[in-house]
């Protein structure tokens, strides 16, 4: 009687609903405050938010993100102000997706986004380099580099309101 | 050598025997319990009943080496564990498969010193490695899916080696 007793438990289960994500078909849902991989941000004009400061790779605790910068000219604007990224590159295997780098940024141009499917065969597949970071520009807008009129883009920090 | 020169001219059988081979070996792939540190919480995850990766013929953890295919390296290995950890990669019959899961036994993360081996493929060779920090139940499943993927297109000319 008490192997019925059990097996009642089990066909009292069957008809419920089942817990199990079936993962590669379904995904659950990411939480607003999730730190996936970064993306490197523009501004509405096109024009890359990113000026190649390095303070995301001072504030790395992982040594994770490699920057070099270079000078912008008004015959190939890649942001605002004096310089741009050149390179721009972040190891995925050692990040940690702390999300500091988006808190060092000036200009708010990494943000940590929602995708988190990173697995590589191949260490070396584990550097972002900038072209694959970066997002595209909206649609309709010239990209980067670009040609502009002088004395247009020579504020590299865009006025921004206070934090609430 | 000698599979290559008796089977090479043989196309449509050893294509077929190939993908129902990599078939089998895909689909009842048993991991060793090889937690270490954090993402081995995440690798209980993964096997329970919200992601479930019975659904992909892992039944279940082997503790012991012989009776296992895949080593899910889940933390950062010491200095003192990597022998450990390639005395049980040594023991566990062959082919087996070596799946890195998170930064630091990928490539040390954030322990940049001394102690800490700066990426298990050091000691042992790695099929896939799984970013995160640690990683979400769905990234290993994902690096599991990246290793499926792997062996599928393995040839029969790879297996005489």
């Amino acid at each position: 009687m008490n192997i019925l007793r059990g097996l009642l438990t089990t066909v009292k289960h069957l008809p419920q609903e089942k817990v199990t994500i079936q993962y590669p078909e379904r995904e659950r849902p990411t939480r607003e405050r999730f730190k996936g991989r970064h993306h490197l941000k523009r501004y509405d004009n096109g024009l890359e938010k990113c000026i190649g400061c390095s303070l995301c790779a001072a504030a790395c605790p992982a040594d994770a993100i490699w920057v070099e910068a270079a000078e912008n000219t008004d015959e190939q604007r890649f942001s605002p102000g004096e310089r741009y990224a050149k390179t721009y590159e972040i190891n995925m295997l050692r990040c940690i997706f702390c999300g500091y780098c988006e808190d060092a940024c000036p200009t708010e141009a990494i943000v940590l986004e929602h995708d988190h499917q990173l697995s590589f065969t191949n260490r070396r597949d584990a550097i972002y380099t900038k072209t694959m970071l970066i997002d595209p520009p909206a649609e309709g807008m010239e990209g980067t580099p670009r040609q502009v009129e002088p004395g247009v883009y020579t504020r590299s920090i865009p006025e921004m309101q206070n934090p609430k | 050598m000698g599979v290559t020169s008796k089977l090479g001219n043989l196309g449509v059988v050893t294509t077929t025997l190939e993908a129902a081979i990599n078939w089998g070996r895909t689909n009842s792939m048993w991991p060793m319990l090889f937690g270490l540190a954090c993402c081995a919480i995440e690798m209980m995850s993964s096997q329970a009943s919200s992601y479930d990766a019975s659904r992909f013929g892992m039944e279940l953890m082997r503790p012991s080496p012989r009776q296992s295919d895949l080593m899910i390296v889940a933390g950062r290995v010491t200095r003192k564990m990597a022998p450990v950890l390639r005395q049980l990669y040594d023991q566990m019959p062959s082919p087996k498969w070596v799946v890195s899961m998170g930064d630091c036994a990928s490539c040390g993360g954030i322990f940049n010193n001394y102690a800490i081996v700066q990426g298990v493929d050091e000691i042992v060779p790695v099929d896939v490695y799984v970013a995160g920090c640690p990683p979400r139940p769905e990234q290993l499943i994902h690096g599991l899916m990246t290793l499926h993927e792997k062996i599928k297109s393995e040839r029969i000319v790879d297996w005489a080696k």
